[in-house]
């Protein structure tokens, strides 16, 4: 068998988006996740405000 | 004095059960009624079940947390309830079945004033042949004793690939009708965590299956969210999770039976496949208990007060129509029983209007669509409610006072990985309303502001916070009530 020098396509993992790495850093980056951490409360706490009856 | 008799201790019965010790004076009895004596906060199962948790940490006895409130605390099971009371009973009752060693099979009756049943589902593996850690080949993480289990067996199939063997790990949905997507969807990502962490995951493929239509469905019909400029189906954004970690799904897909080390499913075009396991945790679809209704003279009146799927009618709209006349105005309010005003049900004993996804069914005529999710959230919600509407009513209301129908009311979901504060990671979403309502929301049903997603360190927090607040409050600790449900 010869060596692969192409890749498949049209398969189940050809078609979703990948992360880029800046993306991937920025997931574990502490003062941005912190930073997310507070965006995140304030949205599940008005989503419960706005629940609530 | 009033009596309000609770069936079922889980997160919707000890809900109720905590917030009518708050609001009712001592002169009023507060009767919960519970097979299992271990109260479990269900979410942290998924750390159990991959070894990052020990059961003692997701669950604590009920019997010491009652003992401080007026809570009349019995570990029995419920078998039928008698709405219109007995010959011998003028008030209704429900009969009870001792669990506990001391007292083992003893029925009683326990008649009541008010009654929340907080049963929840019983897990229904007998619906597919070989599915289930009891009687089949697959494990589950629906209980504590379940993820014990699964962890048990994960171990040993990482201690085979360490010598080098490659397995097949499949995680998902092991029937067409099955609910709590989320729950395996969280399972996979934690079992790719630690594979990865055990240097064994180039040795392992591992396949996601759920009888979704598309990823990310979850029951909810899916999702949309904003995000790069776009707004975009959350399918996307599964997909993208499942390829970053090298996974493949199969999607569409009843299970119709399970044998030692294959799984044999259907998929809505009507073929039929088999899949190679070595591991693997597929969720049971759910039930009701099982609970009978007995008239006055003892006529059985189950189907009146019960839908065929076992969970109890309510205030919702069970008229059939089809799902393009479905809306978010079927979904009940109140939780209150219609033929019985002092009856109420919530968390997943109530039966819902009809499904949230749309129904399919395979050129055979399986029925092959994901079913409602009621998860932790919208079922503290409703107990809440319904707490609060049965204070009113003692008082003197006509009818309940408080609302918390699930097509105006948000979920959070947090599905997370890794034990570590700085190396874990999760993906966050949250759903406003959980049913759609495109009346309100006409392009896609839902707040785009309070519906979201994304995938960091944050949620991690969010969810190693959320399982320290949530087991102190249901321990009723100081201060309890000031954290929200």
């Amino acid at each position: 068998m010869g060596k692969t020098t192409n890749r498949e396509p049209y398969q189940q993992a050809y078609y979703p988006p990948s992360p880029t790495g800046f993306t991937r850093m920025m997931r574990t980056c502490f003062i941005w996740q912190l930073y997310r951490f507070l965006v995140i409360n304030v949205k599940i706490l008005k989503m419960m405000a706005k629940s609530r009856h | 004095m009033a009596r309000i008799l609770i069936l079922g201790a889980g997160v919707a019965g000890h809900t109720a059960a905590r917030h009518l010790t708050e609001l009712l004076g001592k002169q009023h009895e507060i009767v919960v009624v519970t097979p299992n004596a271990k109260w479990n906060w269900i979410p942290s199962n998924i750390w159990v079940g991959v070894g990052q948790m020990t059961e003692e940490q997701v669950t604590f006895d009920l019997t010491e947390i009652y003992k401080k409130t007026q809570v009349d605390f019995r570990q029995a099971k419920a078998l039928s309830i008698h709405p219109q009371g007995s010959a011998d009973s003028p008030s209704p009752f429900a009969t009870i079945e001792y669990t506990c060693a001391n007292k083992v099979g003893v029925k009683e009756n326990v008649t009541y004033d008010y009654l929340i049943n907080a049963t929840g589902p019983k897990l229904n593996f007998d619906a597919t042949e070989g599915l289930g850690p009891e009687h089949g080949y697959t494990v589950s993480v629906c209980t504590a004793s379940h993820a014990l289990e699964a962890n048990e067996k994960l171990q040993h199939v990482i201690n085979r690939m360490r010598k080098g063997e490659r397995c097949n790990i499949v995680i998902g949905t092991g029937h067409g009708m099955c609910t709590c997507q989320g729950a395996a969807f969280e399972y996979i990502y934690n079992v790719d965590h630690v594979l990865r962490e055990a240097g064994v995951r180039d040795n392992a493929r591992i396949t996601w299956i759920s009888n979704e239509y598309e990823l990310g469905d979850f029951g909810m019909g899916g999702v949309h969210i904003k995000r790069g400029g776009y707004v975009t189906n959350g399918k996307t954004f599964a997909e993208s999770l499942m390829v970053e970690r090298g996974m493949d799904w199969i999607t569409r897909a009843h299970v119709k039976k399970v044998e030692a080390g294959k799984i044999h499913y259907e998929l809505l075009d009507g073929s039929f496949h088999e899949l190679a396991f070595d591991f693997s945790m597929l969720i049971p679809p759910f039930s009701g208990v099982g609970l009978k209704a007995y008239g006055k003279a003892g006529e059985d009146i189950t189907a009146q007060v019960f839908a065929p799927n076992g969970f109890m009618k309510v205030d919702a709209d069970y008229t059939p129509r089809p799902y393009m006349e479905w809306s978010a105005k079927d979904w009940p309010q109140t939780y209150q029983s219609p033929s019985y005003r002092n009856m109420f049900a919530v968390g997943i004993a109530f039966a819902p209007p009809h499904l949230i996804s749309k129904p399919m069914q395979s050129t055979n005529g399986t029925p092959i669509n994901a079913t409602a999710p009621r998860t932790g959230m919208p079922s503290a919600a409703m107990a809440v409610a319904v707490a609060k509407s049965i204070v009113d009513m003692i008082k003197g209301a006509e009818k309940p006072t408080h609302t918390a129908s699930m097509a105006e009311m948000g979920a959070a979901c947090v599905a997370s990985t890794g034990s570590s504060l700085f190396k874990g990671t999760a993906a966050t979403m949250t759903v406003y309303p959980i049913v759609p309502d495109y009346e309100k929301y006409p392009d896609y049903g839902r707040d785009l502001n309070l519906t979201f997603g994304e995938i960091g360190l944050a949620g991690h927090w969010l969810k190693y916070f959320l399982h320290h607040a949530f087991i102190y409050q249901a321990k009723m600790k100081l201060g309890w009530s000031f954290i929200p449900d």
